[in-house]
């Protein structure tokens, strides 16, 4: 036992180091002040300079448009392959790796394609802003992880008795789907949604290609080169908000099942 | 006896023969998402490659592509970076996954690595590139260190805008999506196989050599090669990093589009496009045939 421990704490100690440094270096580094010294006057510069307060709206307002449609598509095509279609549950876990290796900057190149030689309605109001523009293509982004996080919270309920009582009080499946499996899943549902937040606050292939500079993470960028200070704390800011958040969906889903075992 | 090394038992459903044509039909919306959003762009990728700028049909783009010393260098860098961070985030990933597998189910411990890895695999580029700057930037809290102790990094060549310092970024992102990826194949592995094997004498070495690595081959395999393709992949970090300066195919896709190189070099852009796609391919042809493989010892 012993033994076992040892590699582990060798492990834990490498990945601490290697992980935790340039954390706390970025954080050094937000918090020095031009001239000497150490101040916080680079964490507030997202509430005194409207370019950034507005990328932040911008992108806020795109994640959570990502996250509704990603959800709408990942729940009940999960919940529909494990009742209905469990053979094909290997196929489309593998289609749900796309997005994870079609590079972002190729998609971006299809795209830019698209907005610069097709003039059709659809695709001048497709591209009229940011949040139309980008919010569609951020939902295939956004797919393989959030499938594989709703589908292992599928896996831990007893999915089909649930389905099953439900609809023999006369539910249907949607209000099944809505009043039953989603809040047994709902911790699933959080973590999707905060991965889909992250996604959002940290793309900039895709926007810089098709010339959107107004949503946050290019802001941010944009401005660290008169203020790299700046850049480096907004983006530390949002990195760890995101894992706040997460860590907090962990603990609460896990609290409620050790509260109500099985 | 052997029933100890039969993999563990499917379930009736996955091997269940009846095909329900109509339930088949629940699978739309997802599929047609993916076709028009994901499929459209690469329609145009294609198309657009295999077409001059007056849209007549022409291979010259792909074989621009592939023959320009610029791009068969922008290749080179991309693949042996790929290649190498794949490697390592791949091996330091499989022991910090079973690290945390072997810990207290729900310590804090495990739910900050979980956590942290889905941020840190789906953050992607920017604040990786400051943090990294931040650390081993000319200035940074670890270049400052290191020089105190008397290694000085930046007299022995190193530069975090070089290969090598963004190599040392694309680790920090390969090794939580390695966690991700084969902490299920690594939970596959059944505590009865290790009991088996120490009951019949075996060590710690020899039931990794002899039981565990020949089960998670084709799982390590397959999750190595999507670490390859997200690496190949990326473009966040190179651009956030380096602004563009190293030769890559994804930045030589940017600059081609931009038309800052050369006019009428769009093409050529989308030509490179559908290098990458086909090298993607060939990838994810490799990782379905190891994750069929794999599904035979991880079904549940």
């Amino acid at each position: 036992m012993t033994r076992g421990r040892r590699w582990r704490v060798v492990v834990f100690v490498i990945a601490a180091i290697y992980f935790l440094v340039p954390l706390v270096a970025a954080g050094e580094f937000s918090l020095r002040k031009p001239g000497g010294g150490y101040w916080v006057g680079n964490y507030l510069a997202i509430a005194t300079d409207p370019v950034l307060l507005n990328a932040l709206l911008v992108s806020l307002e795109i994640a959570v448009l990502t996250a509704v449609l990603v959800l709408l598509l990942v729940i009940p095509t999960a919940v529909w392959v494990r009742l209905r279609l469990p053979s094909v549950a290997g196929l489309l876990e593998s289609a749900t790796i796309l997005p994870i290796v079609v590079p972002p900057v190729v998609m971006a190149a299809g795209i830019a394609f698209v907005q610069a030689n097709l003039d059709a309605p659809v695709f001048r109001s497709l591209f009229s802003s940011s949040i139309t523009a980008l919010t569609p293509f951020y939902v295939v982004l956004a797919l393989p992880f959030a499938y594989r996080a709703i589908d292992n919270g599928l896996a831990a309920i007893p999915l089909r008795t649930l389905v099953e009582a439900a609809r023999n009080l006369g539910a249907g499946l949607p209000s099944a789907l809505a009043r039953v499996v989603l809040p047994a899943i709902r911790s699933a549902v959080l973590g999707s949604a905060f991965l889909t937040l992250a996604l959002v606050l940290g793309e900039i292939v895709i926007a810089r290609i098709l010339l959107y500079t107004d949503t946050f993470p290019i802001a941010v960028v944009d401005v660290g080169r008169s203020a790299a200070g700046v850049s480096v704390a907004l983006t530390l800011a949002s990195l760890l908000l995101t894992w706040v958040l997460l860590l907090a969906v962990s603990f609460a889903g896990g609290r409620r099942t050790r509260s109500t075992p099985p | 006896m052997t029933a100890l090394l039969e993999p563990p038992a499917a379930p009736v459903e996955t091997v269940r023969p009846v095909r329900d044509r109509r339930a088949v039909l629940g699978l739309l919306p997802f599929a047609a998402y993916l076709l028009v959003f994901l499929g459209g762009p690469l329609y145009f990728v294609i198309t657009g490659a295999l077409t001059d700028a007056d849209g007549r049909p022409t291979f010259q783009n792909v074989i621009t592509s592939i023959t320009e010393p610029q791009y068969r260098l922008a290749f080179t860098s991309s693949l042996l970076l790929s290649a190498v961070t794949a490697l390592i985030g791949a091996v330091f990933g499989v022991f910090l996954a079973q690290a945390v597998i072997t810990s207290r189910a729900g310590s804090p411990l495990r739910r900050i690595v979980s956590t942290a890895s889905g941020v840190l695999a789906y953050f992607g580029g920017v604040p990786l590139a400051f943090a990294f700057i931040g650390a081993l930037g000319q200035t940074g809290l670890a270049t400052l260190f290191l020089r105190g102790i008397g290694i000085d990094l930046y007299a022995a060549g190193f530069r975090i805008d070089s290969l090598t310092g963004l190599g040392l970024t694309y680790i920090y992102f390969q090794i939580p999506l390695m966690v991700i990826l084969i902490t299920p194949a690594l939970e596959g592995l059944l505590p009865q196989w290790r009991e088996a094997a120490e009951n019949l004498g075996a060590s710690a070495w020899s039931y990794w050599r002899h039981i565990a690595l020949p089960v998670l081959a084709p799982a390590l395999g397959g999750a190595t090669l999507v670490l390859f393709g997200n690496s190949f992949a990326a473009y966040a970090t190179a651009l956030a990093l380096t602004s563009g300066s190293i030769p890559l195919v994804t930045t030589s896709i940017a600059s081609a589009l931009s038309g800052n190189v050369l006019a009428n070099q769009q093409n050529v852009g989308l030509a490179l496009g559908l290098d990458m796609v086909v090298v993607i391919g060939i990838v994810m042809v490799g990782y379905l045939l190891l994750q069929r493989r794999a599904a035979k010892w991880t079904a549940r």
